[in-house]
Order: C-alpha cells, then sequence, then structure tokens
C-alpha cells in the first residue's frame, strides 16, 4: 500500500462527497424549476442567472435562522439524530462504480472508491442503519406528530426494504456476482432492465418509498403529522434532514442505474469502442454516462411527485407486503428458474 | 491493525458495559447498535465482510428497531431507579470474584499450549462459499431454520387477527363508531 495508492483513496472520498453535497445543492433547484413548469409557474429565476444562486441563497438563509429545541427533547439524541440521518446516505454510494479503469499519466485508475465482492450486502446493510435518524428524531423531539411519524416512516421503511431486497437478488442471479462493478459489466450486451423490467418496475417503487417520497412521502403528510418527524427541527438541523432526504434520491438512482441501466455503459458500448477515433476516449465518458441517466431518474422522481397524490397509509402497508412482496418473490424465482435452464 | 483492535475492543466492552448500566432504554438499545457495528467491524478485520454485513443488517438493522419500537410504543424509555431485586446486588459480587478467578486460573493453565491460528485461505468466507455451504452441508438446519420462521410468521398473523372469528377488522370498527354515537 503506497502513498499514491492512499492519496488516490482520498481524493475519491472528497470527489464522491463533494458530488453528492453540490449535486443535493442543485437538486433543490432543480426540483423547484421543473415543479413550477408542471405547475405552469416558473419557479425561482431571481438569484442568478436561471436562479442558479439560489441554493446558496437557501444555505444562507438556513445558516442564520434561529435554532429551537424543544425544553423536553432528549437534547443528544435531537442533535445527534439528524447527523445519524445523514452519514448512511452519503456513505452508500461508496461501493457504485462511476467508469471502468483509465490510465491517467501512465497509471490505472478504476473509476471507483471500492470494488468488494459484497457490495450488494453493504447497500442493504447501510439502507436498513439509515431508518435510525429518523427513529430518534421522532422520538426525541417528545412530540406526538414527530413520534407518529417517525414510527410510520420506520415501518414504512422496513416494510419496503423486504422487496427492494429481492429486486436486488435478480441481478445477481443474472450476473452471479454480488459486486456492483462486475454487474456492471457484465450489462454490456444488454441491459438488465430489458432481461427482467418486473424487478425493475417494483425497485423502482420501493426506492420511491425507501427515500420517503411522494405518493409514500407519510411522514410528512402535513394534514394528519404537521411535518412528521421534523416537526420541532428548525434551521442548519432541519437542513440536515432535507440534504439527506435529496442526498438519498441521487444514492437510490446511482443504484438503480447500476443494477438495471447499465452503470457507466453506454448502450452499444461494446460498437463504441471499436470505432477509430472516439473509441479510445469512451471509458473515460463514464461518470457522464452515469451522470445523465442519474438526472433521467431523478426526473422521474419530481414528474411522479408532482403528479401522483399521496396514497393512504394502510393502503400503503397493504400494497408493500400484499403486492410488492409476492410479486418481487415471484421476480426472483422465475429468474432464477430461467438463468438455471438457460446454463 | 493491533492498535485498530485494541481500540475497537475498548469500544466494544465500553458499549457493552454502557447498554447495562445506563437507566434509560432508548441509550440502551442505541448501546447495543453501536456494540453491533464494532463487532461488524471485528468481523471485517477476520476477514469475514459476508458475517460482518449481515451482522449489520440484520441486528443492528433490523432486530433493534424493533427493540426501539416497542420502547416508544410502549413509553417504557425511564427504568425505573430502584431495583426490584435487592439481593442481586450482593450477589453479584461473590459472582464477579468467582467469573474472574475462573479466568485466571483457565488463562494460567492454557496459556502455554495456546498457539496463534493462520489466516484463512483467500476467499474464505466469501459470499458464494457460504452458499455453497450452506445449501450442501448445513442443507436441513437450513430448511428447519426456513419452517420454524414460517410457523413464527403464522403464529404472529393469528395474534394480531381481531378477537371474534368471522368478524373482520373493518366491521369492528363501524361497530365501534355506531355505539359511539
Amino acid at each position: 500500500m503506497d502513498g499514491a495508492l492512499i492519496l488516490e483513496w482520498v481524493l475519491k472520498s472528497v470527489f464522491i462527497l463533494l458530488a453528492l453535497t453540490a449535486g443535493f445543492a442543485y437538486l433543490t433547484l432543480f426540483e423547484r424549476r421543473m415543479i413550477a413548469r408542471f405547475q405552469t409557474r416558473i419557479g425561482p429565476n431571481r438569484a442568478g442567472p436561471f436562479g442558479l444562486l439560489q441554493p446558496v441563497a437557501d444555505g444562507i438563509k438556513l445558516i442564520f435562522k434561529e435554532e429551537l429545541i424543544p425544553a423536553s427533547a432528549d437534547k443528544v439524541i435531537f442533535i445527534l439524530a439528524p447527523i445519524i440521518t445523514v452519514i448512511p446516505s452519503l456513505i452508500v454510494t461508496a461501493v457504485v462504480p462511476w467508469g471502468s479503469v483509465i490510465r491517467l499519466g501512465g497509471r490505472a485508475i478504476p473509476l471507483y472508491l471500492a470494488d468488494i465482492n459484497v457490495a450488494l450486502l453493504y447497500v442493504m446493510a447501510v439502507t436498513s442503519i439509515s431508518v435510525y435518524g429518523i427513529t430518534l428524531a421522532g422520538w426525541s423531539s417528545n412530540n406526538k406528530y414527530a413520534t407518529l411519524g417517525g414510527l410510520r416512516s420506520t415501518a414504512q421503511m422496513i416494510s419496503y426494504e423486504i422487496a427492494m431486497g429481492f429486486c436486488f437478488v435478480v441481478p445477481v442471479l443474472l450476473s452471479g456476482s454480488l459486486s456492483l462493478v462486475d454487474i456492471v459489466e457484465k450489462q454490456r450486451g444488454l441491459w438488465y432492465i430489458f432481461l427482467q423490467p418486473g424487478a425493475a418496475i417494483i425497485l423502482a417503487i420501493t426506492m420511491y418509498a425507501e427515500v420517503n417520497r411522494a405518493p409514500f412521502d407519510m411522514p410528512e403528510a402535513e394534514q394528519e403529522l404537521t411535518a412528521g418527524y421534523h416537526s420541532e427541527y428548525s434551521g442548519m438541523k432541519f437542513a440536515l434532514f432535507f440534504m439527506a432526504e435529496y442526498i438519498k434520491m441521487i444514492a437510490v438512482s446511482m443504484i438503480f442505474a447500476t443494477l438495471f441501466l447499465g452503470g457507466y455503459l453506454l448502450p452499444f458500448q461494446g460498437w463504441f469502442e471499436k470505432l477509430p477515433v472516439i473509441g479510445p476516449i469512451i471509458p473515460y465518458l463514464g461518470p457522464f454516462v452515469l451522470l445523465a441517466k442519474v438526472i433521467v431518474l431523478l426526473f422521474g422522481f419530481v414528474w411522479v411527485r408532482s403528479t401522483l397524490p399521496r396514497i393512504r397509509y394502510d393502503r400503503l402497508m397493504a400494497f408493500g407486503w400484499k403486492i410488492l412482496f409476492p410479486l418481487s418473490l415471484l421476480s426472483v424465482l422465475v429468474t432464477a428458474v430461467v438463468v438455471l435452464l438457460v446454463q | 491493525m493491533l492498535i485498530v483492535f485494541i481500540v475497537l475492543a475498548f469500544v466494544a466492552v465500553g458499549t457493552a458495559v454502557s447498554m447495562l448500566v445506563t437507566r434509560n432504554a432508548i441509550y440502551s438499545a442505541l448501546f447495543l447498535v453501536l456494540n453491533f457495528g464494532t463487532v461488524a467491524i471485528l468481523y471485517l478485520i477476520l476477514g469475514a465482510p459476508f458475517i460482518a454485513l449481515s451482522q449489520i443488517t440484520v441486528y443492528a438493522g433490523s432486530v433493534v428497531v424493533l427493540f426501539l419500537f416497542v420502547i416508544m410504543l410502549l413509553g417504557a424509555e425511564k427504568l425505573p431507579g430502584g431495583e426490584p431485586l435487592r439481593w442481586q446486588r450482593f450477589l453479584a459480587f461473590p459472582l464477579v470474584i468467582l467469573l474472574v478467578a475462573d479466568f485466571a486460573v483457565n488463562i494460567n493453565r492454557l496459556g502455554g499450549t495456546l498457539a496463534l491460528i493462520d489466516l484463512p485461505p483467500r476467499g474464505y468466507g466469501e459470499p458464494v462459499e457460504i452458499g455453497k455451504v450452506l445449501f450442501t452441508q448445513y442443507a436441513l438446519p437450513f430448511e428447519i431454520t426456513a419452517i420454524i420462521l414460517l410457523v413464527a410468521v403464522v403464529g404472529a398473523i393469528v395474534l394480531a387477527r381481531p378477537q371474534q372469528a368471522g368478524v373482520s377488522r373493518r366491521d369492528l370498527y363501524k361497530r365501534d363508531t355506531q355505539e359511539r354515537k
């Protein structure tokens, strides 16, 4: 392990963290502008050209807001909860590859932070940890709306995690590996969304539930629970919850693109790489290809939010347990049988 | 590696002790999560990433969340200050001395004969290997576990059903609201 390797890892980690936080800032702007368009409004366009400085303005506003801690709150956990929520969303993308191995100045640099052979299990572990922040935020606020919101969202996330886990199994069965790099490389021929569209659709639905976004934004159902688990939070602590939600959106989009949309691969990547002039440049485009796919998926998030109404909580649980869970089991079964028959 | 191990060992023991000592059930559960996390890192150091991540997913991610649920829903965060069994405390001291003495005797007796274990071969404990062992050598225990879990699920559904047979929850709710009117 030489010094250059450690420097490489540090640089990559810093890049991932900066990309995610910058992505969060501009995702808020993207969402506000898009929702405004869906509702035939213009949206924030005053701060800078096209409103590009709006996230900066929002950030400054949140920093200078007063931070309140309710008198009867459990102070330690109340302060820890937003931090516990943000950390899993930042570290979950460590195993997602954003390019293949490139050569830079005579040194082979893999464009991923870690290629571990239990990468998908790592994703499952980190997402299962991420429910703590929300539960604890709800409980420590000592507010019945917050507690109910926290419990609701935890129940929802645990329920949908099961169907999500089974959808993760499908690409594993198809590729024969738990490593995300292997899964992407096996999709050179055909993306898995074409091989197993059912599992891809179920995964997409569970993703929306996992990040508590509309139409599954139960914890924030204003009419019933004011603002759910973050009712009592203000200032930067509220901003951290906000940040966690948006970074999770980016992270799950990256994971979905990696599992079913070929990750950093262009369509017909093999054909492109054989072209005379642009062929050698293609591997360097990996991060941009992944970024394009993530933007398309994020547009889906915004689109769904501005189109679909929130569904009732009991129906949400029934949908997760009685429809998505059996369907995901079925898709695993069908995939396993077909993989066995083809072999 | 040794430094990492010593730090982790202290954190693991510290969180385990704090879990027992603290009088707030929520803090206890959180110390348990930290303890599971450090134990998972110890597994990682031992070259068993699959077990490490399963530990986090299953124990830290699911089991303790259910503990938290129960604690929050019952409102049982604050444990009572006094102990219901007062004589326990006096019994504890002799037992601790006995345990330490037992450790001391056994370490003295076996200390010379214990040897370092070699690192497991590369690829040991990988998901593929675990799957192979699970579905060949341990196929029967695996299936028995599955049946036990199935029984538990059926039991939970039976327990959670409304009291009278043949009456749906919706009917109960309707009757309830009518009575209130």
